[in-house]
């Protein structure tokens, strides 16, 4: 039978892609042909959703951005519209997809399409290894904290399952609120079963019986796939008392998180799934030992633990062989923004930023010239085209003072006022502050008063800021108050001329 | 929803039966919370003292935790909520501009409701929508690629 694939995804949603079903379910009922109609997750090129996609014959073909009045052309197959293999899209097919291998291809709640696509495998296999074995090949497979932390995930596992029991818990960190990423949400609504595979996993390896995925109220789509996945898995006997039959239990649950921004800070999120303020904890005590209501518990990202998944089907060393230095592996980079060419490009590290920003992104959307690129979210530093040969990888971004956090790649054009994004760093972390360390409450108020006075002309002001930044950097509990300098002091750095127009301006 | 629709009395009972439901869960509050919402628009003040007295905490501090979170409302919303992201990502391609249209077309703030009571207009960081920016959240919805135009017929369409 034909079949028809029209993403449920959130982007695809927000490019018009229920009424683009809406349109097809009518036009298939009025030629009375026989096709199912597939809501899969999206394949990541998001300049292309809605993006449909019709399996006949074996071969499956690909039409986007999609528009109602496209469906008649392509079910006749011959839509303006018309891509070609998804494979063959210059954009896929220059990318190494491990983690999001399944994403867009098929039912993402289906069980049986999950294992006819590899799932499963892995846990499969993890079920005849002992918990030591676990957290070993997690540990030799060189995988880091996806989240943007870096921490190697094996090794917070070992800290885990040698602490005492009995009582343990996996908590997922789906909090991404990052503005330009959004892998999380498309690994939730694309693949979730690869995430709840890999917390199960996760959980055997540490002897846990109990998750949580802490997924914010800003991703309602995510939200209710999660859930229905969590179903599915349950159904199947993925999740349950006896996991795939064995001696194993683990269940989890969805929480849905309230537009705390801090609250993707490990120790913040922990709060709040107890039911607190989301205020940051002082560290130690490690989560791995006393974590969510005082019990030994892992926080992973969502990428972190869906990569799980492939590392025990293929093994440590098959996913070890990819990448560039200590940055082991595959890194899915969100290309967001002003860009021609946005989406979800997974390749392994080492591709420069100047190659992801110009080849793949094909540059900003009406083609003028690029500024900056900020990479790692809001709290990550500006990048000048002077940097564009950073190689993708966490020390060799270190290493130009940035970050790659959550590998959200947010492009810019010449008409952007680094002054402003300076500023809007400051009001941002003043609005999420936790309230619960001075230098990033008080720090960040200040801020937005300072490069005010910058603005208006005070190049005394600079100074100040540089100061202020270097107070926040050292003196601030968590990455909110301590990374909020690397966009401000950035945007100073590598834009002078911005900072200094304003005071002209003034004179 | 009057106020006395609303008075400890007039929801004790379905709130009681939320309670029931969130109590088994660990760490309940936030559930709480979201369910109250969900049922009434907002988590009415009168609802504290009775989830205080379930948790055996004190009322100062359930409100404490309502209101550390952006999500939770003590007052109702207009009828319809439109989010607008202001994100990076969201501001590389247009939010601020739209921004200022959607305060100057609707007569509102941040946070305000309009006078009709029809739309209220809140900003949202990150929606996860950042390669179709600006994006918009309308009443749970996810809209991308919101020009002025386009919020012009997303108003349009709620009023």
């Amino acid at each position: 039978m034909m079949k028809i694939y029209i993403p449920r995804d959130a982007a695809a949603r927000a490019m018009g892609a229920d009424a683009v079903v809406a349109a097809m379910q009518a036009e298939l009922t009025r030629r009375g042909m026989d096709a199912q109609i597939v809501r899969n997750g999206s394949r990541g090129m998001v300049w292309l959703e809605p993006l449909v996609e019709v399996e006949k014959d074996g071969e499956r073909l690909a039409y986007g951005p999609a528009s109602p009045k496209d469906v008649a052309a392509i079910l006749d197959g011959n839509s303006d519209k018309a891509v070609g293999r998804v494979e063959d899209i210059p954009f896929f097919a220059k990318q190494t997809r491990l983690t999001f291998a399944r994403c867009g291809l098929i039912d993402p709640l289906s069980v049986a399409e999950y294992e006819a696509h590899g799932g499963l495998k892995g846990l499969r296999r993890a079920l005849g290894m002992t918990q030591e074995q676990i957290t070993k090949e997690t540990t030799d497979s060189g995988l880091r904290g996806r989240g943007g932390a870096g921490f190697p995930t094996g090794i917070k596992w070992d800290t885990v399952r040698k602490a005492a029991g009995p009582k343990k818990y996996i908590v997922c960190n789906a909090d991404e609120g990052d503005s330009g990423t959004f892998a999380d949400r498309m690994i939730m609504e694309g693949d979730p079963l690869s995430l709840i595979e890999g917390m199960v996993i996760a959980a055997i390896g540490v002897g846990a019986d109990k998750g949580y995925v802490y997924l914010r109220s800003e991703y309602p789509d995510a939200i209710e796939v999660m859930n229905l996945a969590v179903d599915a898995a349950r159904k199947a006997g993925v999740l349950g008392k006896s996991v795939l039959g064995s001696a194993h239990a683990f269940d989890m649950e969805i929480r849905v998180g309230a537009g705390a921004y801090v609250c993707g800070e490990e120790t913040s999120l922990l709060n709040s799934l107890e039911g607190k303020r989301g205020v940051v904890r002082a560290k130690p005590p490690l989560p791995a030992l006393e974590g969510f209501l005082g019990k030994p518990t892992v926080v992973n990202n969502v990428i972190s633990l869906a990569t799980i998944p492939v590392i025990f089907e293929r093994g440590a060393q098959f996913y070890k062989d990819f990448g560039l230095g200590r940055s082991r592996g595959t890194i899915p980079v969100q290309i967001a923004g002003n860009v021609k060419h946005g989406g979800l490009f997974e390749t392994a590290f080492g591709m420069t930023l100047g190659q992801l920003v110009d080849d793949i992104a094909g540059g900003t959307a009406k083609g003028r010239p690029v500024k900056a690129v900020q990479v790692g979210g809001p709290l990550g530093a500006y990048f000048p085209r002077s940097k564009f040969d950073t190689p993708f990888g966490y020390e060799e971004f270190d290493g130009q003072g940035g970050l790659i956090g959550h590998a959200g790649v947010v492009l810019f054009d010449d008409t952007t006022d680094m002054l402003g994004m300076a500023r809007f760093a400051m009001e941002f972390c003043a609005v999420e502050s936790c309230g619960k360390c001075t230098p990033c409450r008080i720090g960040a108020v200040r801020g937005v008063e300072t490069v005010d006075r910058i603005a208006a002309g005070d190049a005394t002001a600079i100074p100040l800021l540089k100061d202020l930044c270097e107070t926040m950097k050292d003196g601030s509990l968590c990455a909110l108050g301590g990374f909020t300098p690397y966009p401000v002091m950035s945007a100073l750095t590598h834009f002078p001329d911005d900072f200094a127009a304003a005071k002209e301006a003034a004179e | 929803m009057s106020a006395a629709a609303l008075s400890a009395e007039a929801i004790a009972p379905r709130l009681n039966e939320i309670l029931d439901d969130c109590m088994v869960l660990e760490g309940p509050l936030l559930p709480i919370l979201h369910a109250v919402q969900a049922e009434y628009g907002h988590v009415p003040q009168t609802a504290l003292p009775q989830i205080a007295d379930r948790l055996n905490v004190t009322r100062a501090e359930v409100h404490g935790v309502m209101s550390f979170y952006h999500d939770f409302r003590q007052e109702p919303a207009g009828a319809h909520v439109v989010k607008l992201c202001r994100a990076e990502a969201c501001q590389a391609i247009g939010a601020n501009r739209v921004a200022a249209h959607a305060k100057k077309a609707l007569g509102v703030e941040w946070g305000g409701t309009t006078k009709d009571g029809t739309v209220t207009l809140e900003p949202v960081y990150c929606l996860g929508l950042c390669a179709c920016g600006p994006a918009a959240l309308v009443d749970g919805q996810v809209v991308g690629w919101v020009d002025e135009k386009k919020f012009d017929a997303i108003v349009g369409d709620l009023k």
